[in-house]
């Protein structure tokens, strides 16, 4: 059989091993490395990079802000170091603000998400083995099509001349059209529908294998179905509730879309900030500094979410 | 049961609000009144508007190039990130490479664009690399945010695959290289597909990151998009998001109906 194998013409790839192999790289060693090097590079080295420019200082001129590494005229190596980015950050309460606003605004937000996507992965995992897989399609299909165009569409929902508010007057409801866009309610409902699917396909992993008999003796032995639902189907679905909250919640955090075109000017939320910071204020250390304490910030929640996700993967096992 | 109704009611109600907002923009995307929401009368004059507006055929070119090459470099570095993680044991940087593979999935956008943008200054500031920002920037950023999304995927279908097939192509005496190319590949190009779709239609997506690494006159579609309704409804808006949704429906659709008939594994 290998003599069969071996005398068939030399494949692309069989060269390209050898020319590997001379350079002292296996195909094994050339598998890690090369994704290794490239998020190296392009991911974790970016980071560092973050990290440093937030100890500098900010500086007129391109790019503006001052290197932090000095070579002396007597050849000494100086170092300058500025934490005052981020005692600035710490001490005007516009970061702290918009800090303690995102995290409000994503914590509601993804409350409400999951208050409609549990009922709606409940359905969906309840149903007819046949219309499982459409039901679920109908939920991603949205997340395929553009994010900026979906957030789009509720302006022209939500807006003074639009669709809900030339329904309410038509319909003689109002006679004054409602200030529903540039408000923060606005800005729930955005993160709420655009990261709804995200809610409910962890939820749908964890409730479509729930097992059927235990919702039946708690039934049998006389818990009322809420009763049921708070002591048995809750507990029991509870890595994909986290991992679904997480989902939503992380993003939100440092959303800068949904409150930009959604929010008003009042709502404040951090993505934005370092966005103005970056683009409008071009002070490129303290955005850095504001990118450092959102990572911080997020650590928890990312922490959260990848247990809870290893625990939805342990049921599907 | 008398509760019974409430559950396919709410899950109506969230189908509803998923698909509303979507269908209006189709429906008044041939609204002719120049008021975005106000209907008063059928119209195709926005689409001819958008296909007469250089700046957004322009942009819709540069953003399907980027989109198409980041999509193919991420699944090229995402297959091999899965292949290592799923298929390679153990090996020395392997926690790194699984921390650094799935940290850009939650990394929010904006420390993505922040940090690539940072890096791509040092990095010309130092070695003249890359000369300015444009295209190459902005696929090298979408590239790798894309990788990570391949990497879930490829990951998720091996790790899920039968190895014997691999163990005995070994056993008959096939390098490692050319299992890959003969038997693994081949079976894995399901995940192939949908992982560089999924890579294409993030890149197509992305505005928060494309904004911080692009330079001048490199304007992607998400951008050119996001100038004009940052001020309010814009009609021809309505047109493309249309054509978009459109032609997602369309492939959604085709790639259920081809995943369908394939028969189904245990």
């Amino acid at each position: 059989m290998s003599a069969g194998a071996l005398s068939s013409p030399p494949r692309p790839w069989t060269r390209l091993g050898r020319w590997l192999g001379r350079l002292g790289i296996n195909g094994r060693t050339a598998v890690i490395l090369a994704p290794t090097l490239w998020l190296a590079i392009f991911f974790l080295i970016p980071l560092l990079v973050v990290f440093k420019i937030a100890l500098s200082a900010f500086a007129l001129g391109q790019p503006p802000y001052a290197p932090m590494f000095r070579w002396g005229a007597d050849d000494s190596l100086s170092i300058t170091l500025q934490f005052s980015n981020f005692l600035f950050i710490l001490q005007d309460s516009l970061y702290a603000n918009a800090y303690i606003n995102s995290l409000r605004i994503a914590a509601i937000s993804t409350a409400l998400a999951l208050l409609i996507a549990y009922p709606m992965a409940w359905f969906i995992a309840r149903s007819d083995e046949k219309y499982r897989n459409l039901l679920l399609m109908l939920v991603i299909l949205p997340f395929w099509t553009s994010f900026l165009l979906r957030v789009y569409a509720w302006m022209g929902f939500l807006g003074r001349n639009g669709i809900i508010n030339n329904m309410l007057l038509g319909l003689g409801i109002i006679d004054q059209p409602i200030t529903m866009l540039q408000t923060e309610g606005a800005v729930f409902i955005g993160i709420v529908y655009t990261y709804l699917p995200f809610m409910v396909l962890p939820l749908y992993t964890t409730l479509v294998k729930l097992d059927q008999s235990l919702i039946e003796a708690s039934a049998d032995l006389g818990a009322r179905p809420f009763m049921t639902f708070l002591t048995v189907i809750l507990p029991l679905s509870m890595p994909g509730v986290i991992a679904g909250s997480m989902l939503v919640f992380i993003p939100a955090i440092g959303e800068f879309v949904i409150p930009s075109l959604l929010g008003g000017a009042d709502t404040l939320m951090i993505g934005r900030v370092l966005w103005d910071e970056f683009f409008a204020n071009r002070d490129w250390p303290v955005a850095s500094a504001v990118a450092i304490v959102m990572l911080v910030i997020l650590v928890v929640p990312i922490m959260l979410m990848s247990r809870a996700q290893n625990a939805v993967v342990e049921t599907e096992k | 049961m008398r509760r019974g109704y409430l559950i396919p009611m709410i899950a109506v109600l969230g189908f509803a609000f998923l698909y509303a907002p979507i269908a209006s923009l189709v429906v008044f995307s041939f609204n002719e009144n120049r008021l975005v929401t106000v209907w008063s009368g059928f119209s195709t004059r926005w689409y001819a508007a958008l296909f007469n507006d250089s700046q957004i055929v322009d942009a819709a070119f540069l953003s399907l190039q980027i989109a198409a090459v980041s999509a193919s470099i991420a699944t090229v570095l995402g297959t091999l990130a899965g292949v290592a993680l799923a298929r390679l044991g153990r090996f020395r940087g392997k926690t790194a490479l699984t921390g650094m593979a799935s940290a850009p999935l939650v990394m929010p956008d904006v420390i993505t664009g922040l940090s690539l943008l940072l890096l791509f200054v040092s990095m010309e500031a130092l070695i003249g690399w890359p000369a300015g920002r444009g295209f190459t920037t902005i696929t090298i950023a979408h590239s790798t945010f894309c990788m990570a999304y391949v990497t879930v995927v490829i990951r998720a279908r091996l790790s899920d695959m039968d190895n014997s097939l691999d163990e005995a192509a070994m056993d008959l005496g096939a390098t490692p290289l050319r299992v890959f190319f003969d038997i693994t590949l081949p079976i894995i190009s399901p995940a192939l597909v949908s992982g560089w779709l999924l890579a294409f239609t993030l890149s197509l997506d992305d505005l928060v990151i494309s904004s911080f690494v692009s330079g001048p006159g490199a304007s992607t579609l998400p951008m050119v998009i996001f100038s004009k309704i940052r001020l309010g409804v814009s009609p021809d808006v309505n047109a493309l998001a249309t054509i978009i949704i459109g032609i997602v429906a369309i492939g959604v659709i085709a790639a259920t109906m081809i995943g369908m008939r394939r028969p189904q594994k245990t």
